[in-house]
């Protein structure tokens, strides 16, 4: 009994502390934020609180609001498709083909581009991709005869943009995933005459989901918000339901739009992790 | 609003201030002797004496002297010019703190959310008196501004720099946004239908910005750009820019590095930018104001409410309205036009500002930006977002 309690004093001790502090950091903002996307007006000026549903009207009524909408999720498929594409490969080489001093050197490469800061990393992009740029000039000392390459201001410059931002985090989970495979059952199947694509689909791959899962949904979800990548590299490109967003707080004071439009997105994004868990639920189960 | 997002450069006491402070070193000597030398300097040198009116104001202020003068301002525009800056406190032993702002929304909500931190606060006079509304500033007594006569008096007295019969902004600046080009490619002609003529498609710039974009296109279809009675055209007009396009900027810096990146020719731009990249980067950079108008803008120096230090925020406009200060910005750095007269009188007479921002026919059908309501300014944004969603598609 007297054992008992005391963990529980323990466990309460212990964890209390970061609760709180997610309390005050995430749940109470998110709380404000939600509370103000039913209102009228802003938190500024003198005006009286008064319940709406108009900001969230808003999203169903006006079509440009949903194209936006569209065009970040497809900007999110695209990015976590290419860092799936990219990373998993990369992780797999990582973990299982490399040893020793090696593989710390390449994750130090794989890890250094979060060490930047991220608008840095963006603005390099615009020198890398510009005609003229590093880009062309290699191209053109390849195949002199091309025509000029400029990749700036495209839909494309901005997936290449978040995928070099992004894909740290598929190999890292990737790679803790794959590590932890036991080298002995791809020996035993390999000894039992398991052959090399049978290997990586019966016995890496459904292993390896866990990773996989966390890197797609740490990459699609801020992808799909994200907004100055879109801004800075996307020229007429570049509109994304987080641009317009961020313009709702910076330029028009429309925090109750902005606010809207965000939990409408949350809303997007926990539908679509809702539907795809019990899949991913019976992958794992099933490794 | 928005095209203030000009950064030019601040405000600092220049001459004029150092003169000031010889002035002011009758009284003051005895507190502050090191104001003599440069004061003696400056009083060779120009020999021009602001106002006995400012010795007073040094005077008085000299309780407070060792204290800060905190200004709430865009970045590199005129009051943190370092030559500004060191003149104003070699002036009157006040230290210059600066704190910048990146859009119109983000300086009043710095009002808001910190009482007391600033003492001078810029403002654009479209939202003066929103800021006076909603208390955020103090009415300013004029006689504590010396140079407040030399203000043109259109500009001065500008009713969108007051409220309630009360002056809450100093005129400081104005200026234009309206058309840059690149003078090795284009020959501008004087229409703003140059932004959609075909032979630019896909080397027109614009800013990302929903009421300067709509006002352009309420210009070209011949209406008022603060009330704009026929909507439905802008929007049209809008739309017919998608294949001329090619990207959106934001600030002074990125129009210049896309500009160096060839991205554009034809390009909104401010005037004061556009100077400063023709002289002070020595682009090939011209600068239009086509018949159908331009946008023009007017900056004004405001007094935050509790500021900690009102005397020294007075000297601190008074410096930046006088021309001593304008005349060294604008020809060593580059700046908007100055509202006051006396200022743009000092400027040689081929300076950008006094030939073109002064000839009175390219600026006959100026249209200043007024004060926008909240429901216009959403609207706007949702037109121009609408916009940018079809030049996406």
């Amino acid at each position: 009994m007297r054992v008992e309690t005391r963990r529980r004093w323990a466990i309460t001790g212990l964890t209390g502390p970061a609760y709180l502090w997610l309390t005050v950091t995430i749940f109470l903002p998110l709380s404000a934020m939600l509370y103000f996307s039913f209102q009228m007006k802003g938190p500024f000026g003198k005006h009286t609180s008064e319940f709406t549903l108009k900001h969230y009207d808003a999203f169903f009524t006006k079509d440009y609001l949903q194209a936006l909408t569209w065009r970040s999720l497809e900007m999110g498929f695209h990015t976590t498709a290419l860092c799936l594409i990219i990373g998993f490969p990369a992780a797999y080489i990582l973990a299982k083909r490399i040893k020793g001093r090696w593989r710390e050197a390449l994750f130090l490469l794989v890890v250094l581009p979060f060490w930047s800061n991220a608008l840095v990393r963006i603005f390099s992009w615009t020198i890398v991709l510009r005609p003229d740029g590093f880009l062309d000039r290699a191209v053109h000392l390849v195949l002199p005869g091309v025509p000029p390459i400029d990749l700036t201001d495209s839909y494309a410059a901005i997936i290449i943009g978040l995928t070099h931002s992004y894909l740290p985090y598929m190999i890292l989970t990737c790679y803790l995933s794959l590590q932890a495979i036991d080298d002995s059952l791809i020996e035993a199947a390999r000894s039992m005459g398991a052959r090399a694509h049978t290997i990586f689909w019966r016995i890496i791959l459904p292993l390896s989901i866990p990773g996989l899962a966390a890197g797609t949904v740490l990459i699609f979800v801020p992808v799909i918000g994200s907004f100055f990548e879109p801004k800075l590299l996307g020229g007429t490109q570049g509109a994304m339901i987080g641009t317009v967003i961020e313009e709702q707080f910076t330029v028009v004071s429309n925090w109750p739009l902005g606010g809207a439009l965000s939990f409408i997105l949350l809303a997007i994004i926990l539908l679509i992790l809702g539907v795809s868990s019990p899949f991913l639920r019976q992958h794992m189960k099933s490794s | 609003m928005r095209l203030l997002a000009r950064r030019n450069r601040s405000v600092a006491l220049t001459r004029s201030g150092t003169h000031v402070s010889v002035v002011a070193t009758g009284g003051a000597a005895k507190r502050h002797p090191e104001f003599d030398k440069p004061g003696d300097k400056f009083m060779r040198k120009t020999g021009l004496l602001t106002t006995a009116a400012l010795a007073l104001v040094l005077t008085a202020g000299q309780a407070a002297a060792d204290g800060e003068v905190r200004v709430l301002n865009w970045q590199g525009y005129g009051t943190d010019e370092a030559w500004a800056v060191a003149d104003f406190e070699a002036a009157t032993g006040y230290t210059v703190v600066h704190d910048y702002f990146n859009s119109e929304q983000e300086m009043l909500t710095k009002l808001r959310t910190s009482p007391g931190a600033y003492d001078v606060v810029l403002i654009n006079s479209a939202f003066t008196g929103q800021a006076a509304e909603e208390g955020l500033i103090v009415a300013i007594d004029p006689s504590t501004i010396t140079n407040f006569d030399d203000l043109a008096p259109g500009l001065r007295d500008a009713a969108d720099l007051s409220y309630d019969g009360e002056i809450y902004g100093v005129a400081w600046t104005w200026g234009l946004t309206s058309i840059a080009y690149d003078t090795t490619e284009v020959e501008p002609g004087n229409t703003i239908e140059i932004l959609w003529d075909p032979a630019y498609a896909g080397r027109v710039g614009l800013r990302d910005d929903s009421v300067e974009n709509v006002a352009f296109a309420a210009l070209a279809t011949g209406q008022d750009m603060n009330n704009p009675h026929d909507l439905d055209a802008i929007r049209e007009k809008l739309r017919a820019l998608k294949p001329q396009v090619r990207t959106y900027w934001a600030s002074e810096d990125e129009w210049n590095k896309e500009f160096t990146a060839d991205s554009f020719d034809v390009s909104t731009y401010w005037s004061g930018s556009a100077l400063r990249s023709a002289t002070a980067f020595d682009m090939p950079v011209g600068f239009m104001i086509p018949k159908e108008g331009a946008i023009a803008w007017l900056d004004g120096l405001s007094i935050a409410t509790d500021a900690p230090n009102p005397e020294g925020a007075a000297m601190f406009i008074d410096y930046m309205v006088s021309p001593e200060h304008y005349v060294r910005w604008d020809t060593e750095v580059g700046a908007p036009a100055s509202a006051s007269t006396a200022a743009m009188n000092q400027l040689p007479e081929d300076a950008f500002n006094r030939a073109v921002m002064g000839d009175p026919e390219a600026t006959a059908n100026l249209q200043f930006m007024a004060p926008l309501s909240d429901e216009q300014r959403e609207t706007f944004l949702e037109i121009w977002t609408e916009t940018k969603v079809y030049f996406a598609e």
